[in-house]
This record gives C-alpha cells, sequence and structure tokens, in this order.
C-alpha cells in the first residue's frame, strides 16, 4: 500500500475538492452516461422483480416491462414453499439449507487454502514453487465440464463421493487459482520489512502467519469470502454431481422449477424462484459492496 | 525488533529471507512445503494428472464408461482427432468462443475501466451506482441466462415492448437469428462482469496518488492522456488480475449459453464446453475427451507464456 | 454443533428426504419432472410408498434427459448409484451392463413370466442382452404423433386438419392471423419430427429400416431419402426460426393456448393436455403418422436398477420392478402420462380416443416400428439432431448438401 509521505508543499495550495459548478458540462455528461449505464444494469432486476409480483393472468398479457397492474406476492409464497420441483411440490425451501451447509465449509476451507498458499508462495518460495503458480494458474482456465469425469473417479477412490466432503474438495480445488492469485499478491506487497524482522525474532511460517499476516489482511479475506460466497452459493453443477442427493443445494430446485411446465410456463413463479435463489448473495454484494471495493484497494490487486 | 529498512535493497521477500539459510535445501522451510502440499497435491494430481487421464483416453474409444482395453483393442489413435476438427458443430463452437470471447474482454475491460474513470470524479451516489454496477456479479450465470432470454425473447420482450410503444417496424430478434445470436450471448456477458471489472479497476485508480495528478496537471498535460500514458501502466497489476478473472470466466463459459439459447437456434450458440459435456456422458467419451484436450492444450499454450513473462518479471523488479 | 442444527433444520421441512435412513429407501432419479410427467411418476410413488416398508425417494432432475443423464451415468461410476433410474431405452445402458453395474433381474422376469406379458415384444428385447433382464419397460411411447389444437382451426373458418398436407394448407390462413402453423422447439424435439415422423411417413417403413438398422449408405443416398429432405425443406419454411422455443413442452404449450395450429410430438404429449383439462376429439386432435401412414414407432421409458451391495436395497429393486409392470401401476401410470402400458391384459376403458387409436394401430404388427434408439448408438443419433438441426433453422443449407452430411454420418456409424 503506498504511503503517502506527508509533503510539506501540500500546505501551500488550497486543499479540499476543488469547487465545480453543479452543471458544469463535464459533470453533465459523467452523470448522463452513468445513468444511462444504470439502466442498462438495472433492467433485468426491474423485469424480475416486477414479473414475480404479477399474476399469471397479467405475465400472459405478455409485456414484460410492464409494472404490474395488481401486486401480489403469491408467486413468491408458491416458489418458496409450493412450487413443484418433479414429484415433490416442496418449493425452494427445501434445497435453502442444503446450499447453506455446502456453501458454508467450501467458503472456509477454500480460504483457509488460498490464503497459505498465497502466502506460501509470496514468502517462501522455493524451487519449482513458480511453476506449481504457473500450472494452478493455467488451472484457473479449465472449464468445469472438463473435469468432472475424472473428479468423480478421484473421489470415488478416495471414498467421499456422493457426500458433502466431496463438494467441498472440490471446491476447493476449483476456487484455489483465483484465490491464491488474490492471496499472492496480496502478501507480496505487504512491506518486506515485517516479515524480515519477523524471522529475525525466529518466528516460523506459521507464526509469522497468524501473529502478523492475518491481522494485517481482514480487506483481503473479505474480498476472498464474498467472491467465494457468491461463487459457491450459485454453483449448479457440482452439487449436482457431487454432493449426493440429499445435500442438493437450492439452484438443483430451482433447475427444476424452471424447467417444469403446469400447461403454462409460471413466468412469474420462475422470476420468483430465481430472485429467492439469489437473494444470499445479492444481499452480501448489497450489505458489503463497499467492503469489497476498500478490500481490493487495500493492496489486493497489486503485484 | 531489529531495524532492516535502511540495509535493504529491493527485492523480493522470499529472497531476502532466505539470505540466512540452513545448508540442507530439501528440508529448508519444511513447515512451509508443508503447508504448500494441498496446492501442490492439486496442481499434480487435479490439474496435471487429470488432464493425462483425458489426454490418454481420448486415444481410445470410449463410449459410456472408459474403455476397458485402453491399449489394445480399445485404441484409437488420433481418430477421435480426425473427426473432431472435421465435425461441424466443433467448429461453430471454437468460432463462437473467439467471437464471444474477444468482443466480451473488450467491452468488459473498455466499458468497466471508463466506468470506474467516472465513478472516481468524485460524484455523489457513489454508493448507489457502485451497488448498481456490481450486483450482477452476485448471479448466477443461469440466471443471468434465463433473465435475458426472456428478456430479448422477440415475442414477449424487448421487441414486443418497443412495438406496443408505438415503434412498428423495431426489431431486435437477435436472439432467434443464427448470426446475431452471439452477440446477444455478449450482451448478456457483459452485463454479468463488468461491475467486477469497474471495482476492481476502481480501487486500482484510487490508488492512484493524488501528486501524479498534480504533477501531470502542471506539466500541462490533458486529463485523457494522463490516463493512458501514465494512470494505466500504472495499474497494470489490477489489469492482470481482471483480466485472469474475466478470461477464465469466458472460457468457462457454459451455464450463461445453456440457459440464454440452449445452443440454439439450430446449432449457431454451441460453445466448446456444451460439446464437451455432452459427448463425455452417454454418447462418446473419448470424443468429448478429445475436444477437452484442445480446449486444455489451447489454453495452455496461451496462458503458460505469458504467466512466465508476467509473474517471472516480478523477480527481477 | 454443525451437525446438530442441520438435522434440526432438516426435520422440519424435509423429513420425509432425510427421516431415519431405514434401509428401504429407495432413492429414483427421472428426469420427468413436466405436468403430467409428474402427475404420472406420482402414481409410481404412491404404489410403492404403499408397499409396507418401502419408501420412494424422488431424486428428480429437471430439463431433458441431458441434464440428466450425465448425472446418473456419473453416480452410477461413483459408487454412490440409485436406487432405480429412469433411462432411455437402447443401447445407452450397453456399457454399463457389460461392466457389471447394473442389476440382473431375470429371476424376476422369469417368476413374473414378463416375455409372455409384455406387448411388443421388442420392448422386453430391447431390456434383454445376452438372455439376461437388466431393465423393466414401463411404457409405450411413439413419436408418430400430431397435436392440433381444433379450435385455432374452427375460429378460422377452417375445418380441423386430418393430415399433413391439410396442416400444410391451412398455413396462410393462419399465419393471417398471426397463429403459428407448427410450433417446433429446438433440439431433440425438431429432430423427432424430421427423423421419426416426417422420415418413415415419406419414405416408408423399408428404407426406415434400411438406413438405421442396416446403416445402408445406397439407401441413406437413395431418392426416397431425397424426398424426405424436400418434405423437410417444406416443413423449415412453415416454421419462422423466430418462433423455436427452448422444449418441447412449450411448443405443446403454443398449441394449448391457441397461438399456434399444430405441434408433432410424441404421446407423451398428451399429459399435458390432460393437465390442461382439455378433451380429445373436442378441443384437440391427435394424428397418428402425420394422418398419413398409422405406423408407430415403439419407443418407451424403461427403468434400470443399478446394482447395490445393500440386501435390502435389491429386495426394495425388486419389489419396485414388479411394481411397475403390474396390472394396477400401469393403467394409473399409464393414463396420467399419456402413453400406452407395456402389456395388452389391462382394461383401458378409461383411456381417451387419442390413447385408444395408439392402441388400435398396435394391434397390427405391420405397423410397428422399432425407435432410432433401438437401432442406433446415442452418439449417430446425436448427430443426425445436430445435422437436422442445423437444416432447419439454416435456410443456406440445401437439400444435396444435407442429404450427404447425412450419408456420411451414416457411413461412419457403428453398427
Amino acid at each position: 500500500m503506498s504511503a503517502t509521505a506527508v509533503d510539506p508543499a501540500r500546505f501551500r495550495e488550497p486543499s479540499g475538492p476543488k469547487p465545480h459548478r453543479r452543471f458544469a458540462p463535464a459533470t453533465i455528461m459523467v452523470y448522463s452516461v452513468l445513468l444511462v449505464a444504470a439502466v442498462y444494469y438495472l433492467l433485468p432486476l426491474y423485469v424480475m422483480v416486477v414479473t414475480s409480483l404479477k399474476g399469471l393472468d397479467e405475465v400472459r398479457l405478455g409485456n414484460i416491462f410492464a409494472p404490474p397492474l395488481e401486486i401480489t406476492f403469491e408467486p413468491w409464497v408458491k416458489a418458496w414453499t409450493s412450487a413443484c420441483t418433479g414429484l415433490y411440490c416442496e418449493g425452494l425451501k427445501v434445497g435453502f439449507f442444503n446450499s447453506v451447509f455446502i456453501t458454508i465449509p467450501s467458503v472456509i476451507v477454500s480460504i483457509a487454502v488460498g490464503s497459505v498458499s498465497g502466502y506460501g508462495l509470496a514468502n517462501w518460495r522455493f524451487k519449482g514453487s513458480d511453476t506449481f503458480f504457473t500450472i494452478l494458474l493455467v488451472g484457473s482456465f479449465i472449464p468445469y465440464q472438463v473435469m468432472i469425469y475424472p473428479l468423480v473417479i478421484l473421489t470415488t477412490k478416495l471414498g467421499i463421493y456422493s457426500t458433502l466432503y466431496a463438494v467441498i474438495v472440490v471446491h476447493t480445488i476449483f476456487g484455489m487459482p483465483i484465490l491464491t492469485l488474490l492471496f499472492r499478491n496480496y502478501f507480496a506487497s505487504l512491506p518486506v520489512e515485517l516479515f524480515k524482522a519477523a524471522r529475525v525474532d525466529g518466528a516460523g511460517f506459521w507464526g509469522i502467519f497468524f501473529r502478523i499476516m492475518m491481522p494485517m489482511s481482514l480487506p483481503i479475506f473479505s474480498v476472498a469470502i464474498i467472491l467465494q460466497v457468491t461463487g459457491i452459493w450459485n454453483d449448479f453443477l457440482f452439487g449436482l454431481v457431487f454432493a449426493g442427493l440429499r445435500n442438493y443445494p437450492m439452484t438443483v430446485q430451482l433447475n427444476n422449477i424452471v424447467n417444469s411446465i403446469q400447461g403454462v410456463r409460471e413466468y412469474n413463479v420462475n422470476m420468483a424462484a430465481t430472485l429467492l435463489t439469489g437473494l444470499v448473495p445479492l444481499v452480501i454484494y448489497f450489505v458489503s459492496g463497499r467492503l469489497f471495493v476498500r478490500g481490493i484497494a487495500a493492496g489486493a490487486v497489486k503485484g | 525488533m531489529a531495524n532492516v529498512s535502511g540495509t535493504l535493497k529491493s527485492g523480493t521477500v522470499a529472497e531476502q529471507a532466505g539470505a540466512a539459510k540452513p545448508p540442507i535445501r530439501l528440508f529448508r522451510n519444511m513447515a512451509a512445503k508443508l503447508a504448500l502440499t494441498p496446492m501442490m497435491a492439486t496442481v499434480i494430481f487435479v490439474f496435471i494428472g487429470c488432464t493425462l487421464w483425458t489426454m490418454f483416453y481420448s486415444l481410445t474409444t470410449s463410449r459410456v464408461l472408459p474403455a476397458a482395453d485402453p491399449l489394445g483393442k480399445d485404441f484409437a489413435g488420433l481418430s477421435q482427432y480426425v473427426r473432431l476438427f472435421g465435425d461441424n458443430r466443433w467448429q461453430i463452437s471454437v468460432n463462437n468462443l473467439i467471437v464471444y470471447g474477444l468482443l466480451t474482454l473488450v467491452f468488459v475491460f473498455v466499458i468497466g475501466f471508463l466506468l470506474a474513470v467516472f465513478m472516481d470524479q468524485k460524484i455523489r451516489f457513489e454508493n448507489t451506482f457502485r451497488t448498481i454496477f456490481l450486483y450482477p456479479f452476485a448471479l448466477s450465470f443461469v440466471i443471468t441466462g434465463l433473465v435475458w432470454q426472456w428478456m430479448l425473447n422477440p415475442a414477449f420482450g424487448l421487441q414486443k415492448s418497443v412495438r406496443d410503444l408505438g415503434w412498428e417496424s423495431f426489431s431486435f430478434d437477435w436472439i432467434a437469428n443464427r448470426r446475431m445470436v452471439v452477440y446477444t450471448l455478449v450482451i448478456a456477458g457483459v452485463w454479468q462482469m463488468t461491475g467486477l471489472v469497474m471495482a476492481l479497476m476502481l480501487a486500482g485508480l484510487r490508488g492512484v496518488d493524488d501528486e501524479i495528478w498534480k504533477a501531470s496537471r502542471v506539466d500541462g498535460i490533458p486529463k485523457w492522456r494522463t490516463y493512458i500514458q501514465i494512470v494505466i501502466p500504472m495499474m497494470r497489476p489490477v489489469f492482470v488480475t481482471a483480466l485472469v478473472i474475466v478470461a477464465a470466466g469466458i472460457v468457462r463459459t457454459y451455464d450463461l449459453v445453456v440457459a440464454m439459447t440452449g445452443g440454439g437456434p439450430g446449432l449457431s450458440s454451441q460453445f466448446p464446453t456444451i460439446y464437451i459435456y455432452e459427448y463425455m456422458f452417454v454418447s462418446n467419451l473419448s470424443q468429448g475427451l478429445a475436444a477437452s484436450t484442445m480446449l486444455l492444450i489451447t489454453v495452455a499454450i496461451i496462458v503458460v507464456p505469458w504467466a512466465y513473462y508476467e509473474f517471472g518479471r516480478r523477480r527481477t523488479q | 454443533m454443525r451437525y446438530t442444527l442441520r438435522t434440526v433444520a432438516l426435520a422440519a421441512p424435509v423429513a420425509f428426504v432425510c427421516g431415519t435412513a431405514s434401509a428401504a429407501d429407495c432413492e429414483v432419479t427421472h428426469w420427468w419432472t413436466s405436468g403430467g410427467e409428474a402427475a404420472a411418476v406420482a402414481e409410481f410413488a404412491n404404489a410403492f410408498n404403499a408397499v409396507e416398508g418401502q419408501k420412494w425417494v424422488d431424486g428428480a432432475i429437471g430439463g431433458s434427459g441431458d441434464t440428466a443423464r450425465p448425472i446418473i451415468i456419473s453416480r452410477i461410476m461413483g459408487g454412490n448409484p440409485p436406487c432405480a433410474t429412469q433411462f432411455n431405452p437402447g443401447k445407452d445402458a450397453d456399457d454399463l451392463i457389460a461392466a457389471g453395474l447394473m442389476q440382473d433381474l431375470t429371476e424376476l422376469a422369469t417368476k413374473e413370466d414378463w416375455k409372455a406379458i409384455v406387448r411388443p415384444a421388442s420392448q422386453l428385447e430391447g431390456c434383454t442382452k445376452d438372455g439376461k433382464v437388466y431393465c423393466v419397460p414401463v411404457n409405450l411411447h411413439s413419436a408418430q404423433w400430431m397435436w392440433t389444437n381444433r379450435h385455432v382451426y374452427e375460429d378460422a373458418g377452417l375445418t380441423p386438419p386430418t393430415n399433413w398436407s391439410e396442416v400444410v394448407a391451412a398455413a396462410p390462413k393462419l399465419k393471417e392471423k398471426g397463429i403459428l402453423p407448427i410450433s417446433a422447439a429446438q433440439g431433440w424435439p425438431i429432430d423427432l419430427m424430421l427423423t421419426q415422423v416426417l422420415l418413415p411417413a415419406v419414405a416408408g417403413r423399408d428404407v426406415y429400416i434400411k438406413v438405421f438398422q442396416d446403416k445402408d449408405t445406397a439407401a441413406a443416398g437413395g431418392p426416397e431419402m431425397r424426398k424426405v429432405y424436400e418434405a423437410m425443406d417444406q416443413a423449415r419454411k412453415l416454421v419462422d426460426p423466430q418462433t423455436i422455443v427452448p422444449q418441447w413442452n412449450d411448443a405443446v404449450s403454443l398449441v394449448i393456448t391457441g397461438k399456434a395450429g399444430a405441434n408433432v410430438m410424441g404421446d407423451w404429449a398428451q399429459g399435458e393436455f390432460q393437465v390442461a383439462n382439455m378433451k380429445a376429439g373436442v378441443d384437440y386432435d391427435c394424428l397418428a403418422g402425420l394422418g398419413v401412414t398409422p405406423m408407430l414407432n415403439t419407443g418407451g421409458d424403461v427403468f434400470y436398477f443399478p446394482k447395490n451391495s445393500d440386501p435390502a436395497v435389491t429386495e426394495a429393486q425388486m419389489k419396485m420392478a414388479s411394481l411397475m409392470i403390474s396390472k394396477e401401476v400401469q393403467v394409473a401410470f399409464n393414463l396420467k402420462k399419456g402413453s400406452l402400458p407395456i402389456r395388452a391384459d389391462v382394461d383401458l376403458a378409461a383411456a381417451n380416443e387419442c390413447m385408444k387409436k395408439g392402441l388400435k394401430i398396435l394391434e397390427d404388427p405391420n405397423n410397428i416400428m422399432p425407435s432410432p434408439a433401438q437401432m442406433m448408438q446415442r452418439d449417430t443419433i446425436n448427430q443426425i439432431r445436430d445435422l437436422h438441426n442445423e437444416f432447419f433453422t439454416n435456410p443456406e443449407m440445401t437439400v444435396d448438401q444435407v442429404q450427404a452430411s447425412f450419408v456420411d454420418i451414416i457411413a461412419n456409424a457403428p453398427k
């Protein structure tokens, strides 16, 4: 993190933000561009919310941008409690806790492994460690589908296939490249003096990690947590393949709901279901967006 | 605490720390090596091991299960690859990936950077705007694909709404048009990923010292040139991280296409990952594996040299 | 602590899934999530749950079989197979059977004399490999049906069509009213219309079998096939690619809601009409073999039972197989699904007109054709599906080109 030394020269100039006229042409341009962009970004959310509040007859009328004439929460209730996902018509709530039980351990384990690996690669390099890192990086580009088959065989041989453990391991594996990259960059950007001093004091690998590195890395940990929670919560494929029937996450129920048609597609229920499924990551983003940016700014992206 | 700052030369942390190392090289930093075992195991057994397994069985005629006699009667040499290269659907898939990839990459970075620049102008409602641009990243690609499919549906989406407003001849049926469907995927993909890039860029911009701005203003350099010639080079690490995340997301594109267009109309929006997945299970495993190998090799050819260049050069700084 | 929380949390809404892991829980995977299908599967589940000590645990995976099949195969390979699974009949499971991953049902089949019950015999043959029975056929599905919404035509002042030519003839009038002459869904539904329905209707049963069963390239490149492609060309001109919907039930839904006049789909579409409370002969018509030649192919669904080391599960599997083929369950299941029962000795008085039509056609063995899955590998089927989808949506592809590619595929198809 670059620390600006206090420059006495600064005090000779007027300080504070430059006062500008409210409606300077530059300002107008900036705001208009941002507003246009905001429309592009908000439009899908608007459509989702608006459709999810309509009754089925209104949906049939066909105009997805029209606000509901009559607001109803029935689609939400149905999506949560009684939408049909095949034989059972129990809605999404069935999968909610499964998603939680998949996400929490996966996030913890993947970040634990990613942070330690990043730390090791940044501060304790040895011969060949860079090669490992490069291969890991290539690994981040490998599509999940390519690895499914061999991973099924691997987890079977480890005896954990179709359990929560398998899905946690798989999420850790696939989270490793990007997380290691983030943590490695962050730790490498911390002042070298701290590390050297600690080593001179006789601290070892773990000692330095827990007592010095971790307390300083809350910003990057928050970035990592946000990334992992959204990625893992939204996952469909791994939960379906590796977790076993009893552990199917919410996204599997969502897939079934969206694909089942009772005479006509119930778009309003589908939209409500998609919103409900995406609610947890959305809330996390709404609440900690600032933390996210701050975390990145705190050096997550420096080399 | 010993004051070492005065005696430090610029150099990597590890090189400094390694200056006082015990003689036995293998056991040096044992704790570190042990701690890195998960990463190394993953690299060796998963990334390398599974890749080798994939390549090996791509040389066989495996249908549903890996061939029972891969070196004997089920050996197929390069015939799966011959078939792959002659396959119309594979060619379309690769084409789509390239077009989609380049366009999405360019747009995501340009729009992301511009938005970050505007957001950095000390505007009001920064939090609101930032949330608006960032929230799509919180949604899964499945949801993104579904919503954009509904929105771009000619029968009841954007086209119909604009027509209802009076512009009878407005036409936006790209999603049902063989030639244009890839561009609808770009629209959705850009929508999803720009927010993250914007956040990264914004953070990077915030890290640029005020002094730089002042200095360039004093020198009379127009703002836009300051951005291009001074600021962007300074933000190189940000660009790199963003590039990795976005590019990895692009190569992995699957859910978005399946949810949004199903690969259609016809075959026009097929992607390599869909080809791989479909062939891997039930129809022709080794064909899927051959396609996987091609994808992996291509990615490795591009990424490995770049990675060595990019992360290796830090050594010499 | 996590596990206590989990048990408590799951107990309330999910008790029926988790419960006490009794030895007789039978997890069943399938992809029947659509309205009519789900109602039918419920019949199976109810019947099974009624048996003392048995429980049907449903593992539905939505989307066409394409989403579910990889999952099912992964599970079987991964050593955690479902207790029972829906599968497409034909060659899909050959590799799995060869690897010894499927439960042998021969004992049960002999005891209950399936050979005598199952009609037509080809359905059981599809489940037999090397003399052993590995799956239980549960119904007879045929693809050669066209579904029309009578009201759509009546409202346009036309008599509801009785064959393909009449549908084509009525097209301009419907287009004027903004109604689709034919609705189509991308992927296998389009291929079904072209390969399974149009092809045998135009080229005849013999060519159909020569091409797909014998892989005869001369027949594939011959004049009858050319006529077929010309008919496909005519069909694609009727369907605006813009109107192609994602799933088969979307296309049927268009007919149900009166937005389209006709749809070519197998008899499983009937379940959708039933769920929408429409009456055959009044609200909708079902035309077999495009109304031209009353031929039906005999696809159908089968259930496999992956081998399981737990004897309680094996017992459950046997019970389920026996139940699925039993008279009462066959009637209940098939009435809801719109397919035909796999046995001839059941009372289908409750069946509607369309099902009765189908039954009648099946009485004559000359009207029966094997389904593609019984004749070709899934790989070949998929290649043909991709080719025909491409032809259907790409106006630049000529009849000559598509036929040439088709000959290629047949030439390279493994026997």
